[in-house]
């Protein structure tokens, strides 16, 4: 399958594990290779995950960011699941994952992915995304370029434009 | 007022391609209505009864007469003659065709305007005091801060997709003419003790299903730290804000529920990390965008003018257009007029594009070619001389904007209601005409004073009913629709919730309930006293009592055609891909 990282098409390895809502957690059957699980998968199943090679984490967006804040560097891969695209908390999941937890490895935006929103999705700190299946993936690609400039920091921009920039001045 | 640079210049026209892609791929099909109404929405774009509406931001309710004529092409190139200013100080046209937009997007781009979140579940165009900059009560002038925060929020990444509407208003007077009280952020800018400028900021106010005013979350943060603080509220919104029920979404519900304290303490700990930031404010960004906001060159002028006092003691209608629709100016020999937008038989806010283009020459004329729209759904001059008050009172009146009846009883806020909205239960456009002609005696009006009758035709309360004087409200029984009226609602520094004194009204019966409320006032007054004053010095009981002492008959005068709501779907050609047709 193909996903989207680094501006560009590219193809994927990942798997992205989805349990069913009434499995439990710690019985769901991980299989081998590169998995991105469930986070109450990856609690559940702390010791068995933990010496894999290589492990992603998807956060549900009512799940916190907090619950991976200190284990970071085990993830090649972490996840947020955008239920619908009008869910607007995994922006804010994003962002505290990139500017205060300091997370540097792949951040890929799941679930109902649209062109319309890569953008922001990409300010806030996502850098990998899989739109919606049903949509192409070419065209989503497009929703990154929307705008050259920003008036805010966020986590692609450090600093606010008033700080990057010197703005014209209005001589009345 | 605010010019834009080359960069506001370029996110402007960024933002019309997009946009204009976004219509396109909608029309194509490859984007899905439910995938295209939210974005539309973030562009004031609504499908009505009728057709589609747009909704034009005038940040801040500051606009110059290049925009205002703006406005006048485009009612008369797209729409049907006319606009409609609304309280949050923006302009809505009713009869466009989604094809039309992106081209009126980019006409607006060429003239510094926008519909940036002007709907949707984001940070909206942001409202402020309509004599920001001339009122003699202020202290510090809210306008800067207010363009600096409309930057902010324009396109904030985080924050386009929040559990609900995000309204910020701002004042900087010590009256507060912004209704900052029911807003989901409501700053006023003030100065401490030694003198710095900072902001009072209130969390949590709001209209809507659930009327609530806001709550002090913090009585003083400095100037520099507002937007970093203002970033905290909303982040801990964002995260933690309902989104499992629409109805208790706004922040409003979020800060009931955890309790301001508890609340705050969550802003503050948010805010430890992005204080004193990046994010901070510099000085030298507030002096580039204050340089916007100078005074303009004022002529030194004496305090009254000799012709203006003549003509005010021989001409009554000059003397009450005096009275009412001239407002005070900080600067010696200058005065704010308000231009009516609430002439008797008009829907209240509407301007035809004839009007439109007066006030803009108007503007040109006497007052720096500038205007501010009224969160009453009003006009203003800021700077006229006072020399000049006798030849705008006559061009005015020429154009059907000197009704003298600014905060009078017919000075109504109203939203378009039933006639236009998807969402309303009932008709509020024909009911503030009813309205209108009942009490269209101008004695009369001026012997009630000061009133605010603030009408809505549903929960969403776009016309502020909660907080009128006099609210209405109109709600849904059994597919029938009924209003509800409410007393003792206030905007303001003594801002308050209205009550509703009892059942609900038919729409024939509105007027009259209106009328005794009205007559237990004048029979109750003491002298001076306004009729919010009388309520709340003798309840609403005795106001109660005698609206429902005997049967309201039904006026059916009022069934007439004159009241009817607009027959739907009248030339106007049907478009594929709307939901409602």
């Amino acid at each position: 399958m193909d996903i989207i990282k680094n501006k560009a098409v590219v193809p994927d390895e990942w798997t992205i594990l989805r349990p069913a809502p009434d499995e439990a957690a710690e019985r769901v059957v991980v299989p081998a290779g590169k998995v991105i699980v469930p986070l109450k998968v990856w609690q559940a199943q702390h010791a068995g995950l933990g010496s894999r090679a290589e492990l992603g984490v998807w956060l549900a967006s009512d799940e916190r960011p907090e619950a991976v804040q200190g284990e970071l560097e085990k993830f090649a891969v972490i996840a947020v699941d955008f239920p619908r695209f009008t869910d607007g908390r995994g922006y804010t999941i994003a962002y505290l994952l990139r500017t205060r937890f300091g997370y540097r490895g792949e951040l890929r935006a799941i679930g109902d992915v649209l062109r319309d929103q890569l953008f922001y999705m990409q300010r806030v700190g996502f850098d990998a995304f899989v739109p919606r299946a049903d949509k192409d993936i070419h065209d989503a690609l497009k929703g990154l370029g929307d705008f050259s400039e920003v008036y805010q920091a966020s986590a692609d921009r450090e600093l606010p434009l008033f700080r990057r920039v010197q703005r014209e001045a209005w001589l009345a | 007022m605010y010019r834009y640079d080359q960069i506001d210049h370029q996110i402007a026209a960024e933002r019309v391609a997009q946009y204009g892609d976004q219509v396109r791929r909608r029309l194509s099909g490859e984007l899905a209505e439910d995938e295209f109404r939210i974005l539309r929405l973030q562009n004031g774009l609504y499908m009505q009864v009728h057709a589609y509406m747009l909704r034009i931001a005038v940040p801040y309710g500051l606009i110059n007469s290049a925009q205002m004529r703006k406005f006048a092409q485009i009612a008369r190139k797209y729409d049907r003659g006319y606009g409609h200013f609304t309280t949050r100080q923006n302009i809505q046209f009713n009869w466009l065709k989604l094809e039309d937009t992106p081209d009126i997007l980019a006409e607006l781009a060429t003239v510094g305007l926008h519909c940036n979140q002007t709907s949707g579940n984001c940070m909206r165009n942001i409202t402020s005091d309509e004599y920001a900059g001339v009122a003699r009560d202020e202290i510090v002038d809210p306008r800067p801060y207010a363009e600096m925060l409309r930057q902010w929020t324009t396109f904030h990444p985080e924050f386009a997709y929040l559990p609900r509407k995000f309204k910020f208003a701002i004042s900087g007077g010590e009256q507060d003419r912004a209704a900052i009280a029911v807003h989901d952020i409501g700053l006023s800018v003030v100065r401490n003790p030694q003198g710095e400028v900072g902001f009072r900021v209130l969390v949590g106010g709001g209209l809507g299903r659930t009327p609530m005013l806001g709550t002090e979350i913090c009585g003083f943060v400095p100037w520099q730290h507002v937007m970093t603080y203002v970033e905290s509220i909303v982040r801990v919104y964002n995260q933690h804000g309902r989104r499992d029920n629409l109805y208790k979404a706004r922040i409003k519900i979020l800060v009931k529920a955890l309790g301001i304290e508890e609340f705050r303490r969550q802003v503050e700990a948010e805010w430890q990390h992005s204080k004193d930031g990046p994010g901070t404010l510099t000085q030298a960004e507030l002096d580039r965008v204050a340089a916007h906001f100078t005074a303009p060159a004022y002529a030194t002028l004496p305090p009254h003018d000799a012709g203006v006092a003549e003509l005010q003691a021989e001409n009554k209608a000059f003397a009450n257009w005096l009275q009412r629709n001239v407002k005070p100016h900080k600067i010696p020999g200058y005065a704010a007029v308000v231009l009516s937008l609430k002439k008797t038989g008009v829907a209240p806010g509407d301007a035809t594009a004839q009007q439109i283009d007066a006030a803009a020459e108007l503007a040109d004329r006497f007052s720096f070619g500038e205007l501010r729209i009224s969160h009453m759904q009003n006009l203003v001059l800021a700077d006229v001389k006072k020399s000049d008050l006798i030849a705008l009172w006559e061009a005015a009146t020429a154009h059907g904007m000197a009704t003298p009846n600014i905060n009078l009883l017919t000075d109504m806020i109203c939203c378009p209601g039933g006639d236009f909205c998807a969402l309303a239960n009932a008709r509020s456009i024909p009911l503030a005409k009813a309205i209108a002609e009942r009490f269209d005696r101008l004695d009369f009006l001026h012997d009630i004073g000061d009133i605010e009758l603030n009408m809505s035709g549903c929960m969403n309360a776009c016309g502020h009913n909660s907080v009128g004087h006099i609210g209405v409200l109109g709600v849904d029984k059994d597919g029938s629709e009924w209003y509800q009226v409410s007393i003792g609602g206030a905007q303001g520094n003594d801002a308050a919730i209205g009550k509703v004194i009892g059942r609900a009204f038919s729409f024939q019966q509105v007027p009259e309930a209106i009328e005794r409320l009205l007559q237990v006032y004048v029979r109750e007054r003491l002298a001076g006293e306004r009729f919010i004053d009388t309520v709340r010095r003798i309840g609403h009981e005795p106001f109660k009592e005698f609206v429902y002492a005997t049967p309201i008959a039904e006026n059916e005068s009022l069934n007439g055609e004159a009241y009817a709501l607009l027959p739907k779907g009248v030339s106007y050609d049907t478009p594929f891909y709307s939901p409602r047709f």
